[in-house]
């Protein structure tokens, strides 16, 4: 399955957020987003997944999803949106009950996806037991169990420790590589883009337009050990974020 | 291994002044510790000096009865039978009241919650009504409803009814969007969204909403029971006043109390149950 968008531009009341903006999001390439701080890269998520409109321009999809994918479009969110009145099982089930999946097919499916993001032993769990981390293993468990064929994650680690996110930036790799799957990942840390997507668009401070498209050929699972050859890159990709960011920094806030 | 040394021999080397001395502390306080026999012995030592001061003269029994003399009433009233009949219209008007009012509630509060024009055109009316004493609207439920029961459980209903409205929408309104976006984002169904999102998370704001609204509920009963009833707490109280027998005065009070404590334990039970999940 491929996600066109095609000259995306967007504006609240007055307020331009995004540019004409192009690209697209291919099977089994994760692409991440980068930009200053309000350049609309949120926005630009929201859109991809149908939780948003567009002012003009459109966002299309081409080929059918995977058979099987219950929800071809998943979120992963920065505030990880897991319900505290549901165990991590029935967050997971959540998502499956609207499907008609109950009982033993549901919790087969739990299980599944409980093994592959290592929380098998947090099965009854409340939220409100677990770290950020678990959290955020909670919720791309829950993605998992949909079958998507593209994850939308938007800042997915932001919320978390530096170590914890090491963490599970090898988790997603592992992930990844186990089963390749197509995803958007929005971000504003360069290290995060640069070890998890294949692609880098990088967005201008608002109204987002993108800037640069940059390819990094080098296999997801080998990025951890090999850091070093990546670190020009990630440089470049600073020098050209600078005074963007610096600039953005020092905009009012609009209400 | 660079240093070998154990974190004993580590922390051993530290050489102590003479003049050292330990930080003065001014953490502590300000933190609750559970007294559980305190309030029983309290209420002792009340009723002791009670009855010291009724039997030696101190306390007039024309400003305050011994507590003789309510023992004495609450006897009456079990011997007589009168407790139950009291007790049982009373609670049958509270109960049928309280729970209509509440569901009633319940549902507005969610429609206005729910649809903007739900909440553009009831709102205002909830709004303008809340603040008026429902007490006075009761001339206007007798003649609408009868002076029978309908007229009393009336009341109580209009009364809890437009606290448990403003409760719920607020519940529903402080309902993280994040987790409504979440519900939408895995293609959830509107009524699961409702039911499964909304509800729970509006959950805290009804049950609290619920404390509010029964004891609105206990003061329109004795309120409607004072005016027009021949059975009842409320008239049971307002008779005793009438006839200056402060006994039978304390009793009815302490019934209309217990009434009180026994439906917020409920209700505490309620939050136990339904709000598990928090901490």
């Amino acid at each position: 399955m491929r996600i066109i968008l095609d000259h995306l531009s967007h504006s609240y009341a007055d307020t331009e957020v995004l540019r004409d903006v192009s690209f697209d999001l291919r099977a089994g390439q994760i692409v991440s987003i980068v930009g200053p701080s309000g350049c609309g890269k949120s926005t630009l998520l929201r859109m991809i997944g149908g939780l948003e409109q567009p002012t003009s321009g459109r966002v299309l999809i081409s080929s059918a999803a995977p058979e099987g994918s219950l929800n071809p479009l998943t979120y992963i969110f920065q505030d990880f949106a897991l319900l505290p009145w549901r165990t991590v099982e029935g967050n997971i089930s959540l998502v499956l009950e609207d499907h008609g999946i109950t009982g033993a097919a549901a919790r087969e499916v739990i299980s599944d996806v409980l093994s592959r993001t290592k929380l098998s032993d947090f099965r009854r769990a409340w939220p409100r037991q677990l770290s950020g981390g678990m959290k955020q293993r909670v919720a791309i468990a829950r993605a998992l169990a949909v079958r998507p064929a593209v994850m939308l994650m938007d800042e997915p680690l932001s919320a978390l420790d530096s170590q914890t996110r090491e963490l599970l930036m090898d988790d997603l790799v592992e992930l990844w590589t186990r089963t390749p799957f197509s995803a958007a990942y929005v971000t504003h840390n360069l290290a995060e883009a640069v070890r998890l997507g294949h692609r880098i668009v990088v967005l201008s401070r608002r109204p987002g337009r993108i800037r640069e498209v940059v390819e990094i050929d080098m296999p997801l699972a080998e990025r951890a050990d090999r850091m070093a050859e990546l670190e020009p890159l990630q440089r470049g990709l600073w020098e050209m974020m600078r005074d963007e960011a610096a600039a953005a920094d020092r905009e009012l806030a609009h209400a | 291994m660079p240093d070998s040394r154990s974190p004993d021999a580590l922390s051993a080397e530290i050489e102590i002044p003479a003049d050292a001395r330990p930080v003065p502390f001014r953490g502590g306080g300000f933190h609750h510790r559970r007294h559980p026999f305190l309030a029983p012995v309290v209420l002792l030592v009340l009723l002791a000096l009670w009855q010291a001061g009724s039997s030696t003269g101190f306390i007039s029994p024309i400003a305050m009865p011994a507590p003789k003399d309510v023992f004495g009433a609450f006897r009456d009233l079990i011997t007589t039978g009168a407790l139950w009949t009291n007790l049982s219209v009373s609670l049958y008007r509270l109960l049928v009241g309280w729970l209509l009012g509440a569901a009633l509630g319940i549902a507005v509060g969610l429609m206005i919650g729910l649809f903007s024009q739900a909440r553009a055109s009831a709102l205002p009316i909830v709004s303008a009504l809340f603040p008026v004493p429902k007490i006075a609207l009761l001339p206007l439920f007798i003649i609408w409803f009868g002076i029978g029961e309908g007229s009393k459980v009336a009341t109580i209903l209009f009364g809890t009814f437009f606290p448990t409205v403003i409760s719920t929408y607020a519940g529903v309104d402080a309902v993280d969007r994040a987790l409504i976006r979440m519900g939408q984002s895995f293609g959830l169904k509107w009524s699961s969204i409702v039911r499964k999102i909304i509800l729970p998370g509006a959950m805290p704001g009804i049950l609290s909403g619920f404390r509010i609204s029964f004891s609105i509920a206990i003061v329109l009963l004795v309120a409607a029971e004072m005016i027009g009833a021949q059975h009842g707490i409320g008239a049971y109280i307002l008779m005793a006043g009438s006839i200056f027998n402060l006994g039978e005065l304390f009793a009815g009070v302490i019934i209309l109390s217990a009434i009180g404590l026994v439906g917020s334990w409920l209700i505490g039970l309620a939050e136990k149950r339904l709000l598990d999940w928090r901490a």
